[in-house]
């Protein structure tokens, strides 16, 4: 075989990496060897291309081998160490700072192949007028504005950088862009002598507009804005492919551009916020919500599916149900135990936190459990139960409202102030499900539904227990 | 007009532009039924695959004539950044998803 029909092999089967791989990663039993197949379909494309690439222009095989692979001998551990030796807590950054790693290869990239082509243009009748040359200096500006971008974003996370925004900003990065589209077009169209430097005057432009771009966004926005700078970066990516005729760039780098995007779609829904309001809306000092549900103080409702819940308790170490009167309501006490059976089977604790007044009547959440056959030693009462919540993952609220209220705690005008209450929001996740925002036996509003850690789970407590049931069983 | 006639003239470009099209599909295909709780190690796996752009900055430093100092340097950097892109970003994901650990 012909070591160019090889070398296609081999990126061919990076390309399958990549699209098995990615879609391995979006469900939780396969993630792990996703993530693998993924890395082994990168590896057999990276060799492949070190030793059997023939450049097209001078057919050559690649030369500089002892740069090329001290190189990645230096970026493999440098990459491998701050890895793993990361707090869990700075994944976030890291993600961010590795994005920009790509952006900035992509950009180095440009600038490399532009200087190659202005070199190739400079005698008489040579023009920078080509989709070639738009290709590469396309691929130069995103991958800038990725790898500008990309910092700031690390830097923001790691606490070293504030939001900062002027006036007017979102019309400056608005003309900014158009400006650097333009320069981008006069150096094409105008003198080769002059392009030289222009083309550094674009790579700081690029660089500008990433910076002007993710600086007013706010700390809390920053996952969506790296998901969206990740996937600048496979877009990127993919004009380096376009560029070289390289099967394997293409595939990898525009899976990566339209999954990102759609990851980034994702993420807003999951906060309630639309991509624009995320982008723009930091300056208006709020969180305009899309949804129609916002609460007395202008607080947000965040709303999760039966099917993520169940992925969250399945892979739970603990976890507490806080049954209420929409339980009994909804005579869901047998579907209950199912899924505390189901959970216990996968190895999660599980236990039920009893508050003193759930219910209708004291004691009736107690006679309801018993009845559908719960083991009484998994029922804490309420001091007991306050204890575990700081090391529970994700507490279930079944139909309880006010025994959850943190207004009892909180606000002395509020009706139920005073009364000892059920600390949920100590627990990393809390689910809440009811059938609507109605208001509880006290007739006031919760103000745990608009917390930061909660999710609401509407519907009938039966119904959805029945779907957690299933989700339980089939991860 | 001129300039898209002779774009799309050549089967080679055309084909890239159906693998385009193709992916894109894929893309968002395989993103679809994403569990919230996945949504950032996916996030960190698509960070890593990106890191392809590598290969780029390989045939870049692999034709550099070695006497063009400045061309040498930045193709280094272009290797090392790309390659921190690629261990880095699978590394971390692998971290992240240490914590999805099957029990029992």
């Amino acid at each position: 075989m012909s070591t160019s029909a090889i070398l296609n092999i081999c990126y061919l089967i990076g390309s399958l990496g990549f699209i098995i791989g990615l879609k391995m990663l979006s469900k939780p039993e396969t993630a792990r060897k996703g993530n693998w197949v993924a890395a082994v379909g990168m590896a057999i494309a990276i060799f492949g291309t070190i030793f059997l690439y023939i450049d097209p222009e001078t057919g050559e095989k690649i030369t500089n081998l002892t740069w090329i692979f001290g190189g990645m001998l230096i970026g493999t551990i440098l990459g491998t160490m701050s890895a793993k030796k990361v707090q869990m807590t700075a994944m976030p950054q890291m993600v961010s700072i590795f994005n920009g790693m790509g952006g900035i290869c992509a950009g180095l990239i440009g600038i490399i192949e532009f200087r190659h082509l202005i070199h190739l243009n400079e005698t008489p009748g040579g023009t920078l007028m080509t989709g070639h040359a738009l290709i590469i200096l396309l691929g130069l500006i995103i991958g800038t504005v990725s790898f500008a971008g990309s910092v700031v974003a690390f830097l923001k996370l790691n606490g070293n950088l504030n939001d900062y925004s002027f006036k007017g900003q979102t019309f400056f990065n608005l003309f900014f862009l158009v400006a650097v589209f333009g320069v981008a077009l006069f150096m094409m169209n105008g003198d080769v002598a002059n392009a030289h430097m222009m083309m550094y005057v674009l790579f700081a432009m690029a660089c500008v507009y990433g910076i002007s771009f993710v600086m007013p966004i706010g700390g809390a926005d920053m996952p969506v804005v790296i998901s969206l700078l990740n996937s600048f970066t496979g877009v990127a990516a993919a004009f380096g492919g376009f560029l070289y005729n390289n099967g394997v760039m293409l595939t990898g780098g525009i899976l990566v551009g339209a999954a990102g995007t759609l990851l980034t779609v994702l993420m807003c829904k999951a906060m309630n916020r639309s991509l624009m309001n995320v982008i723009i809306g930091s300056f208006g000092g709020g969180n305009a919500a899309s949804a129609a549900i916002v609460g007395e103080n202008g607080g947000v409702i965040k709303e999760i599916s039966a099917g993520d819940v169940g992925i969250n308790m399945s892979y739970a170490q603990k976890v507490i149900i806080v049954p209420g009167y929409g339980l009994a309501v909804a005579q869901a006490q047998h579907i209950c135990h199912e899924l505390e059976k189901q959970l216990t089977e996968k190895g999660v604790d599980v236990k039920y936190a009893i508050h003193p007044v759930a219910g209708r009547m004291p004691g009736h959440m107690n006679v309801l459990l018993a009845e559908a056959d719960v083991s009484y030693d998994k029922l804490l009462e309420m001091d007991a139960a306050n204890d575990e919540f700081a090391t529970t993952d994700v507490v279930l609220i079944l139909g309880a409202n006010d025994v959850v209220n943190p207004a009892a705690k909180n606000n002395p005008a509020s009706p139920i102030y005073g009364m000892p209450i059920l600390e949920v929001e100590k627990a990393k996740t809390v689910i809440v499900n009811k059938r609507s925002m109605n208001k509880g036996y006290a007739g006031i509003e919760n103000e745990l539904f608009f917390g930061s850690k909660t999710r609401m789970l509407f519907g009938d407590a039966k119904k959805m227990l029945q779907e957690l049931v299933n989700e339980v069983k089939s991860n | 007009m001129e300039f898209l006639t002779d774009v799309f003239s050549q089967d080679v470009n055309v084909r890239m532009l159906y693998i385009i099209i193709l992916s894109i599909f894929v893309g968002i295909e395989v993103i679809e039924k994403v569990p919230t709780i996945l949504h950032t190690p996916l996030m960190s796996g698509a960070n890593a695959i990106h890191g392809v752009v590598i290969i780029g900055s390989i045939i870049v430093m692999g034709k550099a004539p070695s006497d063009d100092y400045l061309i040498m340097i930045l193709g280094f950097l272009a290797v090392v950044f790309g390659t921190l892109n690629v261990v880095g970003g699978f590394v971390v994901t692998d971290r992240m998803l240490e914590l999805f650990k099957k029990k029992k």
